[in-house]
């Protein structure tokens, strides 16, 4: 495999850094090598955050910010009016986007695919909160097939460690977004 | 030995816990804060048997640092840009004073304008102070190193400070794959701290009194002869770490990455080396012959072991994360200095200051200059 680079955009206290360092380790758990890193801005609640990850086969050396990923996930679609989500996406690529609505009513600049998924009413059904970012991995990869849905179930295990609840509700999260598309 | 995903900054403090310091005097700044927040929360979980000394500033923690070390303890302590400056008071009174203290630098720029992100100034101004500095490149490197760094500088032919120098953010607050050793390992590698000289009530002793002109040039010259030594001590050092743990990083002082016959090549310091492989590659696919200088110790600088891997070469392109401002940047320095009597051609790029990204592109373009017979300047 190819490295693959995957962006993530939310909101500050979305959890979008924290998405992406999860899906570094559940890459980790499929024998893969992985980088996360945020987008080391001055932090505050509520302003657009970008997180990266890395996966592939073999070590990666490369330390040069994401300029072109292979996938972009949107955990908040408001963030559309501000912030341009297609920007440098491979034409190869997807971008997910949390939302009800279908992907042809988003008409972005890109030739990359798009999907939506509505991530946040399965996080309220499953949750009782709208905290997508853990379960939007479910969603990655059933639509991306780069990592595996037992992998993710490991990845969120390991970062609640201390909070099981919390990680059987987001594995039940991610879990319903993923049959989303692979039932 | 686990491999775990972990956040540089952890890694790094799992890296100081193995060592065992006894104090850790701290005083929190963007972005080296993880490293000792990782280290307080070890302490505070009965993992780590240590004195955290939670300070005013990074003047004090730098004095209560001396103080540990010179009480007869291993310790640690960790800074960042104007951190780093406002230690520096006592940076030359630790390495006067010949205690092998060990710090880590997460790189950053100094203000002003006020950055929180990386470039190399703020260590990089520091070299000068009589602490050996190692540069690193990876999250593994970091936790070796660190490792290495107390054998090294607690060694008694050596007795010197020692930086560990990473990338802020773009070292320090990424996650990646790095295998963290085993306490027994490490216990086998580096004995426990004893003191060549401490400060004993029983048997009392004055440190760090005045030297008078008549003797204060050998105080010098034998940190300066240290230091030598120290080029010796980190290869071997690094030789004993290869072979006991099995990863190595050149010779431990310089790292040659496709240089067998390489025509042009380029060299640098820390993160910047990753990207750097990188291009090497895709140029090499091209048929272009380059290769890549790692620099892992700035101080002592391992002029005999550059001279040597450079040879063959017939251009050398140095890039700076710092630039020593009405003249150019202090590594360039360096090495135009080391391969003075070399028919070589050198130039300098200053790069990547105040956390503005290396990319892929920056480097190919500096890294084909001499070839292209252009001059350096600054990649922007």
């Amino acid at each position: 495999m190819p490295l693959k680079e995957i962006r993530i955009h939310g909101r500050g206290g979305q959890g979008a850094v924290t998405a992406s360092e999860v899906l570094a380790v559940a890459a980790f758990y499929d024998g893969k090598y992985c980088q996360a890193f945020p987008s080391f801005g001055v932090e505050r609640r509520g302003a657009p955050v970008e997180a990266f990850t890395r996966i592939a086969d073999e070590p990666i050396n490369i330390r040069e910010h994401v300029y072109e990923p292979d996938y972009v996930i949107l955990l908040d679609p408001t963030l559309l009016s501000s912030v341009d989500v297609a920007r440098g996406v491979k034409d190869s690529g997807i971008i997910i986007i949390n939302s009800n609505r279908p992907a042809s009513e988003f008409r972005l600049n890109t030739k990359a695919k798009i999907e939506t998924i509505d991530m946040t009413a399965a996080a309220m059904e499953i949750i009782g909160k709208p905290f997508v970012n853990i379960a939007s991995l479910g969603a990655f990869a059933a639509i991306t097939a780069e990592i595996t849905l037992e992998s993710v179930f490991k990845a969120i295990d390991q970062e609640f460690a201390h909070k099981k609840a919390v990680a059987e509700l987001n594995k039940k999260a991610a879990e319903k977004l993923y049959k989303m598309f692979r039932g | 030995m686990p491999e775990i995903v972990v956040e540089a900054s952890r890694a790094m403090a799992l890296g100081v816990k193995l060592c065992k310091p006894k104090v850790i005097p701290m005083y929190p700044i963007t972005p080296q804060t993880h490293i000792v927040e990782a280290l307080a929360e070890m302490i505070n979980n009965g993992e780590l048997q240590a004195e955290m000394i939670h300070v005013e500033s990074e003047h004090s923690a730098c004095s209560a640092l001396l103080g540990a070390q010179a009480a007869g303890v291993r310790t640690f302590s960790a800074t960042s840009s104007q951190g780093l400056a406002l230690m520096y008071e006592i940076l030359p009174i630790i390495s006067g004073n010949r205690m092998p203290c060990v710090m880590a630098v997460a790189n950053r720029a100094l203000s002003a304008p006020i950055s929180i992100w990386n470039d190399h100034s703020d260590a990089v101004s520091a070299r000068d102070q009589g602490w050996i500095q190692l540069w690193v490149e990876s999250t593994q490197e970091a936790i070796d190193t660190t490792i290495q760094l107390y054998k090294i500088c607690e060694d008694h032919s050596v007795l010197l400070p020692g930086m560990l120098c990473l990338d802020g953010f773009t070292l320090s607050h990424v996650y990646e794959r790095a295998i963290v050793p085993e306490q027994e390992q490490v216990d086998a590698f580096l004995p426990e701290y004893k003191p060549y000289i401490k400060l004993d009530p029983e048997k009392p002793i004055t440190m760090g009194p005045i030297a008078f002109p008549n003797s204060f040039m050998e105080f010098k010259k034998m940190q300066h002869e240290a230091m030598l030594q120290a080029l010796k001590v980190i290869k071997n050092v690094h030789d004993e770490f290869a072979k006991q743990f099995g990863r190595a990083y050149g010779d431990g002082l310089l790292e040659l990455y496709r240089m067998e016959d390489a025509e042009y090549a380029l060299m640098g310091m820390g993160t910047l080396v990753g990207t750097a492989r990188v291009v090497v590659d895709k140029l090499r696919e091209e048929g272009q012959k380059v290769g890549l200088i790692k620099l892992r110790s700035l101080r002592p600088f391992p002029k005999g072991e550059l001279i040597n891997a450079t040879k063959n070469l017939q251009g050398l392109t140095v890039i700076d994360r710092h630039i020593s401002l009405g003249y150019e940047g202090p590594l360039f320095s360096d090495v135009r200095s080391a391969l003075f009597e070399s028919d070589i051609r050198i130039n300098n790029f200053i790069a990547g200051l105040g956390g503005r990204d290396i990319t892929q592109k920056h480097l190919r373009k500096a890294l084909l200059s001499l070839k292209e017979r252009r001059e350096g300047g600054w990649l922007l």
